[in-house]
């Protein structure tokens, strides 16, 4: 008994001694640790690009033991999201959820006036920006955008069928902006995810859809897809050969006469009530994760953006990309009235 | 010959000692998983993925699709024994399961259902194996008419099956009205959800399933006093070798069955589906079709043949197109992303030792498996003798955990209990469960198959008759419909009386 006594006793001190040395020597944000395992909330599909990008996220906090607890996935895809973003919401005060979160922090509060603005949640970081292509069937004889948007000009309203992800969410956006330049109606036929868009480009059930560069890259790397042009300001960066070309090879739309850009973050959010001390770990935590071997080959294979931002950057990101989205969403007729 | 080939590349990638224990732990977890209702082969798959991660992707597959093929086998066991079914699939095998086990052969239950399963994996894996690349194309056929003419032949190879017309209609009708809740995808609105963040989600299933057929049995079982019907029954090896020998006689079923189970898989339909259907159309073609739901072996052979067919074929579509054909499905594609490899047309050729290995574990641990819960079934079984005034409250417990579990959130206990009652109801009143649970299983997936199908076409209905494919499916679906009328008018015309119970159809 004298000897557990004796034993705690150390320990105490130790730790004691260990504290004060760390808030000593370390940055104050690492003083919160989380204590229970951490849930990451993709408020989509098992499957699709949010699913892929957050279990390879768990794959490097894993290898590297950046994290003590472990992470859990749970996916949360019912109402184009929204069971999972109001999961997440309602944890309030809990540092052990986040959100692994995209464009539906818009669309959401927008197209439905539901409360699941990016303002209901506590901003962590993001860690990317994700492109958008226009994709058609490798037989069809288009070659470029601009043959594709004549074909289209040609033909009447409603014989090109658009497929995508949901309603009146990302993809329908930028199936609308597009449909808006070429000036005749194309139906647009909303699928589960993106993964179901793509395999019924390859079935030929649609002409051609506008899927993520990860979500189109099996049937590209088949020889079932082309990639006409990417919604983007200027061409993706990587120069790695996919197929006979490289994502660097495809052209902006906005070269190709169809001038939309339209791009999605990657971030992640904690729930309201949680203090910028949490926050700042699970940022730290992100940062370390993007600076990985594994993360730069991820992004590269899925064409991912890698573009990491926390703090006011964040913020200030969100705040212009939500203005963005009213205005595209209200032009497009999507937002729901007031 | 080059697939023969290649599958023996895959048996020899297997046949090492740690492939092999990875396999048999794969199985009893996934038969662990599989009997704890709310706890299915998706959530258990899940759980274990992290722990793959360093292991090489081979030995990793094996061991969760192992988990998947465990937890397939066991989903029966609740079904039989409590009338529980653990994932939507084993909702058809309690029709027949439960009124055997109340007969007190519930191990005749279990070895059938369990033989069943074997089969129709046995089946779906020959087609795998010889015909991949051919049955991968076959899937890219499939548009939105097709996958709604898939689901309208679910019902209709249903629906007829009723005694009552009327009341299937009006259990249906109140499914569908249930699968309405939450957001319409096709149209981005929500629906019938009143401003409540706790119907955002829709109701699952799940919960109407734990209700209705397992809170409703108990309330039933309660006024009717307090005991389990057939804990007298005697298990042993003999009744085994007894059910066996039954087994050949309803070939055609198993056949049938396996055949809509491996098509639901590749297409992919999904299991449930596929056990429905295989339920509908069994009942439809035996010469017992009015003893359906009393306690017929075929009527658990028939739903189980077809839900493990389903679900071994389903992993086609996953490795060749990276479309998941089923819930566990979807998260051994995640699993897949991340080993590293892409699932896709190019997996076949670039990762042979995986896709091979995969293939020559499939036939292994479906032996193994059945093994496993064949020597297992006294051990549950066992269960049946013990009091109901002690295993009904745990049933009770591990149904609320169950509900509680799809979605971790309280309201789905309640509505979990709100079930339980109407399931009560309906019984006494004798309406049936069965086309509530399956609208509300399938009914959104019809509904907006058909949504998208008729966007497609611009509101022209031809585009269910638009190709031969399409065509037939739809004819088949028509024809199982009105098979009722079909026959009475048949023996109308050769002046007989119509075959006994067809006649209440």
């Amino acid at each position: 008994m004298k000897k557990l006594i004796q034993k705690v006793s150390y320990a105490v001190l130790l730790l004691a001694a260990a504290a004060i040395v760390s808030a000593g020597a370390a940055p104050a944000y690492a003083a919160w640790e989380p204590t229970k395992p951490v849930e990451f909330i993709v408020p989509a599909g098992a499957g699709g690009a949010s699913d892929q990008m957050a279990r390879t996220i768990q794959g490097i906090i894993m290898k590297y033991n950046l994290m003590k607890q472990p992470v859990m996935i749970l996916n949360k895809s019912g109402a184009s999201g929204a069971e999972g973003a109001m999961d997440v919401k309602e944890a309030t005060g809990n540092p052990h959820k986040l959100m692994v979160a995209f464009s539906l922090i818009y669309t959401l509060p927008i197209a439905q006036n539901l409360p699941l603005s990016w303002e209901n949640f506590n901003p962590v970081a993001m860690i990317a920006l994700d492109d958008f292509i226009l994709w058609v069937h490798s037989d069809a004889p288009y070659k470029t955008a601009k043959d594709y948007a004549s074909a289209i000009k040609a033909a009447p309203d409603g014989t090109f069928k658009m497929g995508g992800t949901g309603s009146k969410r990302e993809d329908q956006i930028i199936s609308a902006a597009f449909d808006k330049i070429v000036g005749k109606k194309i139906i647009y036929i909303p699928y589960k995810s993106g993964g179901e868009a793509s395999t019924q480009l390859a079935g030929k059930h649609i002409d051609s859809n506008v899927n993520n560069p990860s979500e189109n890259v099996a049937q590209w790397r088949a020889g079932a897809a082309r990639a006409l042009c990417v919604f983007s300001d200027k061409p993706m960066d990587y120069k790695k050969k996919i197929t006979d070309t490289a994502w660097s090879d495809i052209p902006t739309c906005k070269a190709q006469g169809i001038d939309v850009q339209y791009q999605m973050l990657r971030a992640f959010f904690l729930p309201l009530g949680t203090t910028s001390e949490q926050a700042a770990f699970y940022a730290d935590l992100l940062k370390q994760v993007v600076s990985k071997p594994e993360w730069k080959e991820y992004t590269e294979n899925n064409a991912l953006a890698r573009h990491y931002a926390t703090g006011d950057e964040f913020v200030d990101f969100l705040k212009k990309d939500m203005a963005k989205h009213v205005q595209l969403m209200t032009e497009a007729g999507f937002a729901a009235k007031k | 010959m080059e697939d023969l080939f290649n599958l023996f590349h895959g048996f020899a990638v297997i046949f090492s000692w740690y492939n092999l224990g990875m396999m048999a732990i794969g199985l009893i977890l996934g038969v662990i998983v599989g009997v704890l209702p709310g706890l299915g082969g998706p959530n258990g798959v899940a759980i274990l993925l992290p722990l793959t991660f360093t292991m090489n992707p081979t030995s990793a597959i094996v061991m969760l699709s192992c988990i998947y093929w465990g937890s397939l086998f066991a989903g029966a066991i609740t079904s039989i024994l409590f009338n529980i079914p653990g994932e939507s699939h084993s909702v058809a095998t309690t029709f027949d399961g439960y009124p055997l086990a109340q007969q007190g052969r519930a191990g005749e239950a279990l070895t059938a259902s369990f033989t069943g399963s074997f089969v129709g994996a046995f089946f779906s894996v020959v087609l795998i194996t010889f015909l991949a690349p051919l049955v991968a194309k076959f899937a890219l056929k499939f548009g939105p008419p097709e996958f709604f003419a898939v689901y309208f032949l679910s019902f209709a190879s249903f629906i007829g099956t009723g005694r009552d017309p009327f009341k299937t209609m009006i259990t249906l009708m109140i499914g569908f009205g249930l699968a309405q809740i939450g957001m319409d995808s096709v149209s981005g609105q929500l629906r019938l959800t009143f401003g409540s963040s706790e119907l955002l989600r829709g109701i699952d299933f799940l919960i109407a399933v734990i209700g209705l057929f397992g809170l409703g049995e108990i309330l039933l079982s309660m006024e009717e006093g307090l005991k389990f019907e057939g804990k007298e029954a005697k298990i042993n090896v003999k009744v085994v070798w007894h059910t066996w020998k039954k087994l050949p006689q309803y070939w055609a079923t198993l056949l049938r069955s396996s055949a809509i189970g491996a098509w639901m898989g590749i297409t992919p339909g999904g299991a449930t589906s596929a056990s429905f259907m295989g339920y509908g159309i069994a009942k439809r073609f035996s010469k017992n079709s009015h003893k359906f739901g009393t306690g017929k072996l075929e009527g658990v052979l028939a739903p189980e043949t077809a839900a493990h067919a389903s679900g071994c074929a389903a992993l086609l579509p996953m490795m060749a197109l990276g479309i998941p054909g089923s819930a566990t499905a979807a998260v051994l594609l995640g699993g897949l992303m991340i080993w590293g490899l892409q699932p896709g047309p190019l997996l076949f050729i670039e990762q042979k030792d995986f896709v091979w290995g995969l293939i020559a574990s499939m036939y292994l641990s479906n032996i193994v498996g059945l093994i496993i819960v064949l020597t297992t079934v006294p051990l549950f079984a066992a269960i049946l003798r013990i009091p109901f005034s002690i295993i009904a409250p745990v049933i009770v417990v591990v149904c609320a955990i169950g509900a509680y579990s799809v979605n971790n959130a309280m309201f789905n206990i309640w509505a979990m209990l709100v079930f339980g009652v109407i399931g009560y109801i309906f019984k006494k009143l004798d309406y049936p469960l069965a086309p509530l649970v399956l609208a509300l299983v399938l009914g959104d997936r019809a509904e907006v198959a058909f949504r998208q199908a008729i966007l497609g076409s611009q509101g022209a209905m031809s585009i269910f008759f638009s190709n031969m494919l399409v065509s037939g499916i739809m004819t088949f679906g028509l024809l199982m419909l009105f098979w009722p009328a079909i026959t009475l008018g048949w023996s109308k015309i050769r002046g007989t009386e119509p075959p006994e119970g067809r006649k209440t159809d």
